[in-house]
């Protein structure tokens, strides 16, 4: 109340004050300390090849972006992908022709996110643990199928993140075209507006009409289904499928949403901050693999960066608004 | 006996007849279950998740989660087997101190997040799993203290027994079990986390300290998680940077929500998580006898976590329906 | 002439420059029950707020047995022996009776023992001093609210209270409890200590109290033995305030019905509710806090449905069980709690305009912004809404023209049936009078308008008739040549016995 008609901030203050404006900085400066490290690093292929390997992941992201958005949270997405892998990878294995076999991958991956929809929504159980439990359950449930064996796909099936269009790996060019439409979504449509409207205060949007559920309900399944897509392609990238695909998964994409300046709380957060939160991390990682780091510390550092981005981003929200 | 039967009307019933039905649906099929031998099996299964599940229950009951638990079991063996291997002439009951220590350090960093930055405990902990994850490979260089390492005294807590051939650390782990009733039973703070879970609005308002609380809670799951790492050194004689602990936060997790120990805080007990434990630890002895793979643990884990959110739900809407009255304050 | 208990001098209280409470003196004696008695908002729950310690004066003094005193907290206001029971009681519902008996004050480090065994025995004796039978080992989960009023009571009785404040405890009882809590509270009386008594009910004043304090517009009115006073000066003195002078609309056609509602019933909370609003026409809903008027309009627009009834909108029955529903009818709703059901702190005085009429602004699902921004900014016009610029989050609006902004967002929807709950709430005056006349002018443009309010001023003042609801019922229909303050306070005091 105190601060009643203040003066409004110039526009270049407020783009400062984004948190998408420091993971680009971030961004710009791991670029430097890369090529510092390799001479490699300036050559675009080897970025984006380094990009494939974490392109699924990245899809899913910008998903769990609008997921945070809306006020929840789906930490299941990388089991979800191990469980439609295993199922697909199974059910051709068994002799079921390929476009069924996909077919059963994505409707498993859209089922399991119904489940975790029903649970949130329906029976109103909170998100964070509904998915921990789903997690277990899901990867739990891979492992029942798959066993501790390797599954292999046919060899035409493996390969996708090689083939190349237009000079880009197609799933690097598949990740920008979906970041591009889901940016289009959430940015200039009335369902992306919603998704702010909900994820600000849930009972306003109820009051003002906003079908909350069926948004929530159709974020979840989304996410469901982007997660056996991403399940699909990394089973082509890998040419096998095992229940451990994607382990740990989740971590990075919550890093991706977080980095790119998606408030933990809801109501806040871009497509475009998690699209350049992605590529900062594979260059980070990247960088970190040309200067022999082992993988181990690049678990150390995602887990201090996650640590970090949240309280950054909670830090610049708190300065700009209250 | 007000006391007893209000305890017993509870949730720790329940567990006790599933417990029950189940090893005589067991031994049904397979009679071999029901032998003393199984019993044992049993036991050693349990020890290490019915102390991270001690902690785990203070935190779920001060209305917040700990997944980093697995790690900080995996780092603190980690270095107390590196104390071992590097200082072999050392007296090794410092070991438990290294590993207590560590986990304790551990525990409260999160604390320290959850409660000075105000950041939801879900996401630290998330965070945390990994570093101390990586950590642990860090300072191992990612090999493994093998068994040659390990003290024997160490190891022979898991073999010998001062009686009735049940192995030490399964004592340790019961005498654990005690020490956490005394303490949320009989000493003030230990009423004051129920306090802060039941109500946490509220309790600022009785002159809780609602920070120190937390931060205890969060030391207590870490120190608690730290013992846990040196029993596994015990109990499996060697630490492994990627396997000590891995997944160990959702056999915990699941063993306390079964316990009957509220998401939403305020509630849960000792002897329903010990119960919880048991019941966890009677599937796990069951599956291989019934002949059903290994591999299906962790779906009956994840399928576990969420029936027992169902009970919890419906358990609390019944709380819920008998509290509502009508009247807007004025 | 004995030293009072509590002796308040001068109290004051501001509340964002708001002046909530104005230089009150009062004086309260061992061993009486003293009501404090007024309007909503007259200022008797801050004054009582201040002496448990919740609120501090911004002026003025108080003094306990003689003693200059400074309340600082509820604790501070617990070591004086100064104890205030909520309404709806703070518990911790997991923990057993008797440890919310004694939470907060052990003596001893934090690892100390729980001295159960002493703990059980002393809530028992305090329960039976009461002469209340719960059981002290069962937990506070599932008890009803009397009895969890009685623990709070046992509470204060516990740490040896000398005065002890009810804020409108029998709102949620039945008769039989309540009369149960007065029998306790004479015996407190008698014992000698303070009760102060916050009611609504004049019946129950007058059956309990001893002597009553009469609040209005944030002061002080009288004080007097409750024998002095008849209901008829009570109430006078409650709404004496002299009533402004405010413009009716004028020339409006009423026209046909536009909301008709038929035996609305929702079990506890409101019962066979019937009446219609017709297009043009302004209706106002008067009633105490809790009498369910805004549980009422919560049912007419779908977030919270009734159980049985019918409601029909422009002569076509319907069932409206989702707000979304509601809007596609014409209905619209402002509703009481700004903050929590009403604006979006954090996103921009624009969509927070455009929030409940997507299709307006979009075509195929995609917003076009020139469109959004012109009609936002032809809101803040026609509403002259203040601010910086129409991007600003609207937290940053003082709460006039928050809730400007929150009608604007109704008025994009083009309602047919307006319905405002307690649409000036804690807001300024100059911003009051413009809100009359946007009211006004919508009525004349066809546009039927439930209005709840509080004040009765207002009700007065804007509306064609004015219905009165006391506990979930409808108690009076009022047409503009009936109602006075005096006819709706009469309609609205609960199971009023009151003769005028």
């Amino acid at each position: 109340m105190s601060a009643r008609e203040t003066a409004v901030r110039p526009a270049w203050k407020i783009a400062l004050y984004r948190p998408e404006t420091m993971t680009f900085m971030l961004l710009v400066l791991a670029m430097f300390g890369a090529s510092a490290l390799s001479p490699y690093f300036l050559d675009i292929a080897y970025i984006l090849d380094s990009f494939t390997l974490s392109a699924e992941f990245a899809m899913v992201a910008l998903v769990l972006t609008m997921v945070i958005i809306c006020g929840e949270i789906d930490l299941s997405p990388a089991s979800n992908m191990a469980l439609s892998a295993c199922l697909f990878a199974w059910a051709q294995s068994s002799g079921i022709p390929m476009p069924i076999a996909i077919g059963i991958g994505l409707c498993a991956g859209v089922v399991m996110g119904l489940i975790n929809g029903l649970m949130v929504i329906t029976l109103q159980l909170p998100s964070i643990i509904v998915t921990i439990g789903t997690l277990t359950l899901y990867r739990g449930l891979a492992q029942v199928i798959a066993g501790d064996k390797s599954i292999r796909v046919p060899d035409w099936f493996i390969g996708i993140n090689n083939w190349i269009v237009l000079g880009t790996p197609f799933t690097v060019l598949l990740f920008a075209a979906l970041s591009l439409a889901l940016g289009l979504v959430l940015g200039t449509t009335v369902f992306g507006r919603q998704i702010y409207l909900i994820g600000t205060n849930e009972i306003a949007a109820t009051h003002a009409g906003i079908r909350t559920k069926r948004i929530k309900m159709s974020l979840f399944v989304a996410m469901g289904l982007a997660s056996s897509i991403a399940g699909l392609l990394t089973a082509s990238r890998l040419g096998s499928v095992r229940y451990d695909l994607g382990l740990g998964g989740e971590l990075q994409m919550v890093l991706m949403a977080m980095l790119g300046g998606t408030y933990i709380f809801g109501g806040r957060g871009t497509i475009l901050g998690t699209f350049l939160a992605a590529w900062l991390l594979v260059v980070a990682s990247t960088g970190m693999t040309v200067a022999n780091l082992l993988p181990a510390v690049q678990l150390t550092v995602l887990g201090i960066l996650l640590i970090v981005s949240i309280i950054a981003t909670n830090f610049i929200y708190s300065r700009t608004q209250r | 006996m007000n006391l007893l039967r209000t305890l017993l009307i509870r949730r720790e019933a329940g567990i006790f007849v599933m417990i029950v039905l189940f090893c005589l649906a067991v031994g049904v099929v397979k009679p071999q279950f029901l032998s003393l031998n199984s019993l044992r099996i049993i036991l050693l299964l349990v020890p290490l998740i019915l102390i991270g599940a001690m902690g785990q229950m203070l935190v779920l009951v001060a209305r917040h989660v700990d997944l980093s638990i697995g790690s900080i079991l995996g780092l603190s063996a980690m270095l107390t087997g590196m104390m071992f291997k590097f200082y072999p002439e050392i007296w090794w009951p410092l070991g438990f101190a290294l590993a207590i220590g560590t986990g304790t350090a551990l525990g409260l960093f999160n604390g320290v997040l959850v409660t000075y930055f105000r950041l939801p405990a879900i996401i630290v902990t998330l965070g945390t799993l990994n570093l101390y994850r990586g950590l642990t490979y860090i300072v191992s260089d990612a090999k493994q203290i093998d068994r040659q390492f390990v003290p024997s005294a160490l190891k022979s807590m898991s073999q010998t027994s001062p009686m009735f051939g049940i192995p030490w650390i399964i004592f340790m782990s019961l005498g654990i079990a005690a020490l956490t009733y005394v303490f949320v039973r009989h000493s003030q703070v230990g009423r004051q986390i129920f306090a802060l879970g039941s109500n946490p609005v509220a309790a600022p308002l009785r002159g809780i300290n609602a920070a120190r609380v937390t931060l205890l809670v969060f030391a207590l799951s870490g120190a608690l998680a730290g013992l846990a790492g040196i029993m596994y050194a015990s109990r499996w004689g060697f630490v492994n940077p990627s396997n000590t602990g891995n997944g160990f936060e959702f056999q915990v997790i699941a063993a306390v929500v079964i316990g009957g120990v509220s998401i939403n805080g305020g509630s849960g007990s000792v002897l329903g998580t010990v119960l919880g434990v048991l019941l966890l630890g009677c599937v796990a002895a069951a599956l291989p006898l019934l002949g059903i793979p290994g591999t299906t643990q962790s779906a009956i884990y994840g399928a576990v976590i969420l029936i027992a959110l169902l009970i919890d739900r419906s358990v609390r809407q019944q709380g819920i329906k008998s509290l509502t009255g009508r009247g807007v304050p004025a | 002439m004995t030293v009072p208990v509590i002796s308040a001098k001068g109290i004051s209280k501001s509340f964002a420059m708001v002046e909530v409470l104005r230089d009150v003196d009062l004086d309260l004696m061992a061993g009486e029950i003293h009501a404090l008695i007024g309007e909503n908002g007259a200022g008797k729950s801050t004054f009582a707020k201040i002496l448990a310690g919740v609120h501090q004066p911004t002026k003025g003094s108080l003094s306990i047995n003689g003693a200059r005193a400074e309340i600082s907290s509820p604790n501070a206001a617990q070591k004086l022996g100064i104890t205030l029971i909520h309404q709806e009681p703070l518990s911790f519902p997991d923990l057993s009776v008797a440890e919310n008996l004694v939470l907060g004050r052990h003596e001893g480090g934090w690892l100390s023992r729980v001295p159960w065994a002493r703990m059980m025995q002393d809530a028992q004796a305090i329960m039976d001093l009461l002469g209340v039978r719960i059981d002290v080992a069962r937990p506070m989960r599932g008890l009803s609210i009397a009895d969890q009023q009685m623990v709070e009571i046992a509470r204060a009785l516990a740490s040896n209270a000398r005065v002890i404040i009810m804020d409108e405890p029998t709102a949620p009882l039945t008769p039989k409890e309540a009369e149960t809590l007065f029998v306790i509270a004479r015996r407190l009386r008698d014992e000698g200590r303070t009760i102060i008594f916050i009611s609504h009910r004049l019946e129950e004043v007058r059956a309990l109290c001893d002597r009553v304090t009469v609040f209005r517009d944030g002061a002080k009115v009288v004080t007097g033995k409750i024998a002095d006073l008849s209901n008829a000066d009570i109430i006078r003195h409650m709404i004496g305030r002299p009533l402004k002078e405010y413009m009716h609309k004028q020339g409006t056609e009423i026209g046909e019905i536009a909301l008709d509602v038929q035996g609305l019933s929702l079990p506890g909370v409101f019962h066979d509710i019937s009446f219609t609003v017709r297009k043009g026409e302004i209706v106002g809903l008067g009633g105490l806090v809790g009498a369910g008027r805004t549980d009422v309009a919560r049912a007419l627009f779908g977030v919270a449905p009734a159980a049985s009834g019918s409601i029909s909108v422009n002569g076509q029955r319907v069932a409206i069980t989702d707000p979304s529903q509601a809007i596609g009818l014409g209905l619209a709703f402002v509703p009481e709690d700004r903050a929590v059901a009403g604006i979006f702190r954090s996103l921009s005085v624009e969509s927070n305009i455009t929030a409940a009429a997507p299709g307006k602004i979009s075509r195929l699902g995609v917003i076009r912004r020139g469109a959004e921004k012109a009609m936002a900014a032809r809101a803040i016009t026609d509403l002259s809404i203040r601010l910086a610029s129409p991007r600003q989050p609207i937290g940053e609006l003082s709460g006039g023209n928050q809730q400007k902004a929150i009608l604007a967002r109704w008025l994009l929807t083009d309602p047919k049936v307006l319905i405002l709950d307690e649409p000036t709430r804690g807001i300024d005056i100059g911003v009051k009078a413009e809100f009359y006349d946007m009211i006004g002018a919508l009525a004349v443009k066809g546009c039927a308008i439930l209005l709840i309010s509080s004040e009765l001023p207002e009700l007065l003042a804007l509306c064609d008739r004015v219905l009165v609801m006391s506990e979930g019922r409808l108690t009076a229909d009022l047409a503009r040549g009936e109602a006075s303050q005096e006819s709706i306070m009469h309609a609205a005091v609960p199971r009023s016995g009151v003769a005028a």
